[in-house]
């Protein structure tokens, strides 16, 4: 197996993209990933195109060979990888794959999402249809609904409060706005969203205990990255990043079959398999993008990725060290939170992040510590993870 | 004169509404204060540049509220009223209806200028409880011109639907809000507090601050795009 690199990444705006169409979304951040690549007149090899939905949301189906045509890219092979919430993360692993097994040099891995052509309800709804559909769909369960259910149980068994979801939410929307990619470009604060009695209606519930800010928001957005063994990255980038590890993990697919419903058991084993391939330890990661789809999963993935004790993510973040200038700087992007959760994309978007991250590339929400990172993407609810460790 | 009085329409006497204080998402103070006919000509150029955004049907709500407050202004609406939300001095949004009758209230419109704080869920709640507590009106009747203000005001507030009751806004059939519904749903939709200090109220009276047409048409559609560099 060869060592892969990544020598490109690129992103759209993430947010309402009314007037761009999902596969122009997708061409525009793959153009900006090659162009980051510096690849000449290098040929990519192969593309792998994530997407969870259009065939639901857009009515369009086929969306690698949609992409690739578009992208002047013909003949090169294209696959739509669909993994639910985590399609993207499982497309960076295809990609690696095909780059690690000697079987293409140059990888596309693109991952996008039109979301907001539909109203709130059916975005809602779509993203429903990853659960079990006679035993959680047809009685109305939603992902909000489902995360509002784990929430209650792990704040009893932890003793978390909203005042630490509301820290997640204020924590990542300021790093948001250091992100010009970011959907959601809004300082907001503790009394605005929890303490003053108008918050109730600023801040009204979704899904009890979570609320409106706990939740990320709907959005369109494509990520991009180029892939290519380790050994030929220097040519193309000097400061290229490596994918040190990757692990997936599944889970069953009815909630209510688990063992002990707070265990994210797949985020656990993912992370584990990651952290042994990159030949580390939890201990030895410097900064994560987590999948905070809902405020407490980046508290309870924290400590199931085994950066905190468990019970423990929440005083880490009460010390601030969750904190982009913290010790262990989580979500410097904003996370799903802020930069927002086209659900294709957002494997891929961490993924970008993290290179940047590494790189030394990332601005002004640039962290201080940036050698090694973790990324993990949560699909389903926790029943399908896929995880990354990129190191320079 | 004596043909203007022909043209001008016999008013109500209508109460007050009393400004409050709403702390929005971000911490900052929004003033919610009865518009007086003077701050009108402020409040249109905010208006102004709404007609040409057709996102989220902002150019029909921005050209009949434009309409209706010129209405206002020169007495050519009867018993109108326009309450405004303002953070530091800029106009956020507003909200305009008036009475049909000393039982039954008309919502106009809903305008929002500043999105994503729930300003127009705000200023909407602020009009309910002015219609229902002020002018201790029985019902207010509502129509929706857009998804968005359907799903606010309809599901949000349980609508009672009146079959066949047009509003006088044209369209669909108009939906009701009661006292019951009103009082009802107040805990979770109606906030602020009063009085407003004197000192914010006077700062927001003294000036209506009105962001450039750009900034407007930002605040409202966003300048997001996937090819922007």
């Amino acid at each position: 197996m060869r060592d892969v690199a990544i020598i490109g990444a690129g992103m759209t705006d993430f947010g309402r993209l009314a007037d761009d169409d999902l596969i122009d979304m997708m061409a525009s951040a793959s153009l900006r990933a090659m162009k980051d690549a510096n690849l000449g007149d290098t040929p990519i090899d192969a593309v792998y195109a994530a997407n969870m939905g259009a065939g639901i949301l857009n009515r369009q189906t086929g969306i690698a060979s949609a992409l690739v045509d578009t992208l002047s890219l013909l003949p090169a092979p294209a696959d739509t990888i669909e993994n639910g919430p985590a399609s993207g993360a499982s497309a960076v692993k295809a990609g690696v794959l095909a780059v690690a097994s000697g079987y293409y040099d140059f990888v596309l891995v693109v991952g996008g999402e039109k979301m907001r052509n539909v109203t709130g309800w059916r975005a809602t709804d779509f993203v429903a249809t990853l659960t079990h559909p006679y035993a959680e769909y047809i009685y109305g369960v939603t992902l909000p609904s489902m995360a509002g259910m784990f929430t209650r149980l792990y704040m009893e068994k932890y003793g978390i409060t909203e005042e630490h979801l509301a820290m997640v939410a204020i924590k990542n929307q300021e790093n948001g706005l250091l992100n010009p990619y970011a959907h959601i470009h809004m300082k907001i604060d503790m009394e605005g969203i929890l303490h003053s009695p108008d918050a109730i209606v600023n801040n009204s519930y979704v899904a009890k205990p979570l609320r409106l800010f706990d939740c990320c928001p709907v959005t369109d957005g494509a990520a991009a990255v180029i892939l290519c063994p380790a050994d030929m990255a220097k040519k193309y980038r000097k400061n290229f990043v490596r994918i040190a590890g990757f692990g997936q993990a599944t889970d069953t697919h009815t909630f209510a079959e688990r063992d002990n419903p707070t265990d994210l058991k797949a985020v656990t084993l993912a992370c584990d398999k990651a952290y042994k391939m990159a030949g580390i330890t939890a201990k030895d990661i410097q900064l994560a993008e987590l999948h905070d789809a809902f405020t407490i999963l980046e508290i309870a993935e924290s400590e199931h990725a085994g950066l905190f004790k468990k019970g423990e993510g929440a005083k880490a973040l009460e010390a601030g060290i969750t904190k982009i200038n913290g010790s262990l700087p989580i979500n410097p992007s904003g996370g799903l939170k802020s930069r927002g959760h086209p659900v294709g994309a957002t494997g891929v978007a961490q993924i970008a992040e993290m290179t940047w991250q590494i790189r030394g590339d990332a601005g002004p929400r640039q962290v201080k510590k940036h050698d090694i990172g973790l990324t993990v993407n949560f699909g389903g609810f926790g029943n399908n993870v896929v995880a990354f460790v990129l190191r320079k | 004169m004596e043909l203007e009085k022909v043209l001008r329409p016999a008013e109500l006497i209508m109460a007050p509404y009393p400004a409050k204080v709403i702390t929005l998402a971000t911490g900052k103070k929004m003033i919610v204060r009865q518009a007086e006919p003077d701050d009108v000509p402020a409040i249109l150029k905010a208006v102004k540049p709404t007609i040409k955004i057709e996102r989220d049907y902002y150019d029909i709500v921005g050209a009949r509220v434009y309409a209706e407050l010129l209405g206002w202004l020169r007495h050519r609406v009867r018993n109108e009223y326009c309450l405004i939300g303002q953070v530091d001095g800029i106009l956020v949004g507003l909200v305009n209806g008036r009475m049909l009758s000393k039982r039954i209230g008309i919502s106009l419109h809903t305008l929002a200028i500043d999105r994503g704080l729930r300003v127009g869920a705000h200023l909407f709640a602020a009009k309910m409880e002015h219609h229902i507590e002020y002018l201790e009106q029985h019902e207010v009747w509502i129509t929706a011109e857009s998804p968005i203000g359907f799903r606010r005001w309809m599901i949000e507030y349980e609508l009672i639907k009146q079959p066949n009751i047009q509003h006088e806004l044209g369209g669909a059939d108009s939906f009701k809000l009661t006292r019951e519904l009103y009082f009802k749903h107040k805990p979770r939709l109606v906030s602020g507090t009063r009085p407003a200090p004197p000192e914010m109220l006077a700062h927001a009276k003294k000036e209506i601050i009105i962001a450039d047409e750009k900034t407007i048409s930002e605040q409202i559609c966003g300048a997001k795009g996937a090819w922007r560099q």
